[in-house]
Order: structure tokens, then C-alpha cells, then sequence
């Protein structure tokens, strides 16, 4: 057992916010291989034309959750020392709804905004602008809002303990779901091609 | 010299290469990814030179405050920096930099801009609720099988795809 590397002690604070640059280039590097600099690439996710956002995002979020359960499996990782952001069911709804209306009408999320930043896009720039005045309005308007921020606290909370099923099984199901789900992008893309092509 | 930009790569390559960096996240630090944590340090900490009391005051500024230090010497703001510095060498090699607004072709790009602040505004507002955006919780949480970040991401698509029909002048 030796990983989180971090977590065991092996570095420090300073060495960590290296590792930070280099993991955030990662990210911002994939994020544009994708195609996640262009809003008018992210949005058509929401149209059925191209399904680009599902399957980078899916095959993500499979590779990692693999990742992370295998090397736990092995010994090798300590899962629990992992940061998991506690659940806070009702705010995180509204939030989940609230920054999805906001992802078809900007175009961009905060992420992939950066990326198109980076790439010269001015609507992304724009939109970057709008999210600092997003969060500093919740900010000011917190004393009026936190009985609702901090309602339906449940900690850390997991799937397997939502469901009582034994991770690895999530796991595997996950797979699957990511799986057919890739399947059926795979089909309504073709099918929206001809579609357009037949006008 | 003029270069044609080169095609995006495949969905999937692109989406391996993520969650790879994404687990070397879990590995070697313990934690996932993010962005919207970095917008709220730079907040604080610009607001933090104007009115310090004001942040101390307030839960929502102050719990990014650190003790002896400045905001800004945080782990996702150095991660943010990564992105864009990791955004541009890719844009770069594939000649894909360009300064261009992205909008469909029936709207004009005054209007396009005034969507982009509100969507911006409304993701920094629904970030700020769900204690995360589609990179911390949606990927990072989605990843670690976390309860209420499999929430928030099909929130997230179930918004999008229902505010979609409203926006359709925008993009197509």
C-alpha cells in the first residue's frame, strides 16, 4: 500500500502544487484533442449531432473508476484516503440542473471554458468572465442561501453504500452502461447524418 | 505559413487519455480534478486586498482562505493554470489557435456573447450549489462512484437537454 503517493507522505505541499501544473496540462491537453475548445462541438451533444461530450466523458470517467478499483483490489492504493466531496443531495440537483441550462446556453463548462480561452475562442473568454460573476454573486448572496446549501448533508457518500451492492458489481455495471451507452451514440450519430443528408 | 487546423482526435483516444490523467490525479495526490474551486480562490483572494473583513465574514469567501498564505497557492488554481498552459501546446500543434467566436450561423455574435456571460453566470451559480462543476464532480466524483456527484451529472445533462429547444437558434 503505498498510494495516494501524497497521502503516504512522499512530497510535500509545494512539490504537490508542481504536480498540479503538470496534471491540469494533462487535462487542458486532452480537453482540446477532444475537440472541447469549440462550443459549437460541446452544444451539438445537446442536438444529437455529434456525441463527442458522452463518449470522452464516459470513457473518462471508465478508465479512472477501473483504474482506481483495480489498484485498490492489488493493495497497491488506499481508497478511503481519496478526497471524496460529501453529498449534499437537494443543492447538488438544483446545482446539477441550474449549470447544465447554463452549459447550453454558454456553451462551455468551467473547464473546458479555459481550453477555449487558451485557443483564442472570445465566447469562451466571455463566458469565463460570467462564472466569476456567478460564483461572487452566490458568494454575496450566501447568508440568505446557506440553509439551503448545507440542507440534506449526508457526508461521504458512495453508490455501493446508497445501494448496499458490492463495489466491484457498480463497477462492472458502470462498464456496461458506458458500453451500451456508446453503442447507442454510435447509432443516433449515423442516423442524424443521414437524416441531414436526405434534408 | 498557413496550416489547415488538423481534426480532433477519436472521442474515445481522447477520453482514454483523460481518465488516465485522472487516475495519475488519484495516485499521486489523492484527489480528482476540478475548475470552478479555482474561479472561487481568485475571488477571495482579489476581494481578500480590497476588503479583508468582508471574506473573513462570509463562509463563501472565507473557507478559501489559507492560514499564513495567499488563496492562490492552491492545488486546483495551479491545476487551472495547467489547463490553459496544456490547452494552447495542443491548439498549437494542431494549428488550431484562432481568435474566432463559436456560435451557429443565425445568430449574431453580440448576441452570442450576452449567451455566453449568462450561460457562464448560471454554471458559476449551479458550481457553486453542487460544490463542483462537470470536472469535479461530474468526471472526478462520476469516477469514484460518488452518490452525489452521479446526481449532479445527470442533473446536468437532464438541464441541458431540456433547456436545449430554447437555444436552438444559438447553435443551429
Amino acid at each position: 500500500m503505498m498510494a495516494p503517493f501524497f497521502k503516504f507522505g512522499l512530497f510535500g505541499d509545494n512539490i504537490g502544487l508542481v504536480v498540479a501544473f503538470l496534471v491540469g496540462i494533462g487535462f487542458g491537453f486532452f480537453l482540446e484533442r477532444a475537440g472541447f475548445n469549440s462550443a459549437r462541438k460541446l452544444a451539438a451533444q445537446f442536438y444529437f449531432t455529434d456525441l463527442t461530450v458522452f463518449k470522452v466523458m464516459f470513457t473518462a470517467i471508465i478508465t479512472a473508476m477501473l483504474g482506481v478499483y483495480w489498484l485498490s483490489v492489488l493493495g497497491v492504493m488506499d481508497l478511503s484516503l481519496v478526497y471524496l466531496t460529501p453529498t449534499f443531495l437537494a443543492p447538488q440537483i438544483v446545482g446539477g440542473l441550474v449549470l447544465g441550462m447554463g452549459f447550453v446556453v454558454g456553451g462551455y463548462c468551467p473547464g473546458t471554458a479555459c481550453v477555449g480561452v487558451a485557443t483564442g475562442r472570445i465566447d469562451a473568454l466571455v463566458l469565463f468572465v460570467g462564472i466569476f460573476a456567478g460564483i461572487y454573486g452566490m458568494g454575496e448572496l450566501y447568508p440568505l442561501i446557506s440553509g439551503f446549501y448545507n440542507s440534506t448533508s449526508f457526508g461521504q457518500l458512495t453508490l455501493p453504500q446508497v445501494t448496499g451492492l458490492p463495489y466491484g458489481l457498480l463497477v462492472f455495471a458502470v462498464v456496461l452502461m458506458a458500453l451500451a451507452g456508446f453503442a447507442g451514440a454510435e447509432w443516433i450519430e449515423k442516423r442524424m447524418a443521414t437524416r441531414k443528408a436526405e434534408g | 505559413m498557413e496550416h489547415k487546423p488538423q481534426p480532433y482526435w477519436n472521442p474515445y483516444v481522447s477520453g482514454v487519455g483523460l481518465g488516465l490523467v485522472l487516475l495519475a490525479a488519484f495516485v499521486v495526490m489523492g484527489r480528482g480534478l476540478g475548475a470552478s474551486g479555482a474561479f472561487a480562490s481568485t475571488i477571495t483572494a482579489t476581494l481578500g486586498t480590497v476588503a479583508p473583513d468582508h471574506v473573513a465574514n462570509n463562509p463563501a469567501f472565507a473557507e478559501y482562505l489559507k492560514e499564513g498564505t495567499s488563496p492562490l497557492k492552491d492545488w486546483l488554481v495551479f491545476e487551472v493554470l495547467g489547463v490553459f498552459v496544456g490547452g494552447f501546446l495542443s491548439g498549437m500543434l494542431a494549428h488550431r489557435v484562432t481568435k474566432t467566436v463559436e456560435k451557429g450561423p443565425h445568430i449574431t455574435t453580440r448576441n452570442r456573447l450576452i449567451f455566453a456571460f449568462i450561460g457562464g453566470a448560471l454554471m458559476g451559480i449551479g458550481a457553486k450549489l453542487a460544490r463542483g462543476c462537470t470536472s469535479g464532480q461530474a468526471l472526478t466524483g462520476g469516477a469514484l462512484l460518488n452518490a452525489g456527484s452521479w446526481a449532479f451529472m445527470i442533473m446536468v445533462f437532464a438541464g441541458a437537454y431540456g433547456f436545449a429547444y430554447f437555444m436552438r437558434r444559438q447553435w443551429q
